[in-house]
């Protein structure tokens, strides 16, 4: 649908302004990023090499034994394209003490605790670089909470946070990133076999136009169903939105003093910078 | 006559207003050193926009003996500046305002009308509403000041046209929104659309000027342009990018256009008062 495409010169001038921009003011001068050797990294390694400079965004590729080589690979076409620094852990040795201590751990957990491994590694090297964690959570799994809370979702800022899916692969096409990575099937690769879109059960074209409906148009889940969507797909895609808002705010802080965090003690990151 | 105007289309630091002092100051130099007659800063340009409970901290009243204030005053001996503040009445109301200071004094002080509180904006929650919509003298003639909302209605520019005002001059912090194919943010767009529309309806000279920079993931587009009373673009500055824009204003302008198109002339406010009289005693009446 026309409404989802967007001019990606525009995007990208706007992006790499605002991850300067906020990357400066934060006191940072470099970023770091994981980066999955799926679409969403890639993008946000490519603004953010534009922005500050190759030499002082830092890469990490962090596989776990059952991750797919081409991920890896992937990665690395990155790395070398932009010419960005990298650094690869495997993290199954961190991994495994903690699952081989519940043998019965299923497979969301364990996906849990890799994402969550990997944002441990990204805030350390993050402090050993100097560098601040930049996000890599695209607007269609913000809204649909399709991620791990305090893992792939944590982030200092977020340059592709607005961006659907297939508006991510539009700016990809147009920042020269490489074809494999635009044209494989999006996936967490948190265990074998997994993609986005069987997990989920629906494709990312389908979803990002009814969210863009939904969302940023304001139509009624009729609305939806009147534009041509399956009523199904409607009402659990709207229960999805509404199910994980817990994962898009902050934690709730119980409100008992004339002014507390959040509520009425409002400034912006940016407070005097 | 000729009129230099510029336009600074400045990235305010969010609460360092000793910070956007000094560039403020800075790009008066550079606009004095162009021969600029005018300069005309962006909304909240000496206190960053989404001020939130940074407000009290900032609200600071325009004064010629106030040290904050002092090299403002006296740089508005070379040219009239129009700038951006929080301003702060005698029962601590707290506003979003635009001063105009020429040959070191302050002529006017407009108040943000409408405030927007809605979508991403929350202005109506920290600020008090002006009440006030009046043109005023200049050297170069009567002038009036409109900040952002103020002129996504129309009745203010209206008002200011019918109170005389040949330049009106709109600041604002836009944030851009509304992303398409388009080369241009939806907000960007609607903007230069009103304000074009604006200068060829009430045949007068429109300038505005829109900050750039980020708050937050918030990103200011510039963008500022003046129109001239054909509906004519004369300047216009470049997005997303710190400038100083300038643009020579031909104030006869005014009159070969009004020669031909008295649309001023024609105008009947009595009408306007007489139906709007009718309107507002009709509401009343449904109450």
């Amino acid at each position: 649908m026309s409404h989802l495409e967007i001019n990606t010169d525009l995007t990208r001038r706007i992006l790499v302004g605002f991850i300067r921009s906020e990357v400066y003011r934060a006191g940072f001068r470099r970023a770091v990023i994981n980066l999955s050797g799926g679409l969403d990294s890639a993008v946000s390694c490519f603004l953010a090499a534009e922005a500050l400079g190759a030499e002082n965004v830092l890469a990490l590729r962090l596989p776990y034994e059952t991750s797919s080589p081409d991920s890896l690979e992937d990665a690395q076409k990155v790395i070398d394209q932009l010419g960005i620094q990298s650094l690869t852990f495997d993290i199954t040795p961190m991994a495994r003490p903690l699952l081989e201590r519940f043998p019965e751990m299923s497979r969301v957990r364990k996906g849990n605790i890799l994402a969550r491994l990997r944002m441990i590694l990204l805030y350390d090297q993050a402090e050993a670089f100097r560098g601040l964690p930049i996000g890599t959570s695209n607007k269609t799994e913000i809204l649909l909470g399709y991620t791990t809370i305090f893992g792939d979702s944590a982030s200092a800022i977020n340059p592709i946070g607005d961006l659907y899916k297939t508006q991510v692969r539009q700016l990809a096409r147009a920042l020269g990133v490489p074809l494999s990575i635009i044209q494989k099937p999006p996936s967490a690769d948190l265990w074998v076999g997994q993609t986005d879109e069987g997990e989920l059960g629906f494709t990312y074209d389908e979803v990002d136009r009814l969210l863009y409906l939904l969302v940023d148009e304001r139509y009624t889940p009729e609305e939806c169903v009147q534009a041509g969507f399956d009523p199904l797909f409607v009402q659990r895609v709207a229960e999805r939105v509404r199910r994980y808002h817990f994962k898009r705010i902050p934690p709730l802080i119980a409100k008992l003093s004339q002014r507390t965090v959040n509520y009425d003690f409002l400034y912006l990151r940016d407070w005097g910078t | 006559m000729q009129m230099r105007l510029a336009l600074a289309q400045i990235a305010p630091h969010l609460g360092d207003m000793q910070a956007n002092l000094e560039m403020h100051l800075q790009f008066i130099e550079q606009a004095r050193r162009a021969g600029a007659h005018l300069i005309v800063f962006p909304e909240l340009s000496l206190t960053g926009y989404v001020l939130q409970d940074l407000v009290s901290w900032v609200a600071r009243r325009p004064q010629a003996e106030d040290g904050f204030f002092r090299p403002l005053f006296q740089a508005s001996r070379d040219l009239d500046i129009v700038f951006g503040f929080v301003d702060e009445d005698e029962h601590h109301r707290f506003y979003i305002a635009s001063g105009y200071l020429s040959e070191g004094k302050l002529l006017h002080i407009h108040h943000k009308v409408y405030l927007p509180t809605y979508g991403l904006f929350d202005e109506g929650r920290f600020f008090a509403p002006g009440g006030r919509v009046r043109a005023f003298d200049t050297r170069f003639g009567r002038l009036g000041l409109l900040i952002c909302e103020d002129f996504w209605h129309v009745s203010p520019p209206y008002l200011l046209w019918l109170d005389g005002a040949d330049l009106m001059i709109f600041t604002s912090a836009s944030p851009g929104r509304g992303l398409s194919q388009d080369s241009r943010l939806a907000s960007s767009r609607w903007v230069e659309t009103v304000n074009q529309s604006y200068a060829g309806l009430f045949t007068c000279f429109i300038a505005h000027c829109n900050r750039v920079g980020y708050e937050d993931g918030l990103n200011f587009w510039g963008g500022s342009t003046v129109f001239d009373p054909n509906g004519e673009l004369i300047v216009h500055a470049p997005y997303h990018e710190e400038s100083l824009t300038l643009a020579t204003l031909d104030l006869g302008q005014l009159r070969r256009t009004r020669a031909r198109l008295p649309l001023l002339r024609d105008e009947r406010p009595y009408l306007v008062q007489r139906e709007l009289a009718r309107l507002l005693t009709r509401d009343e009446e449904r109450r």
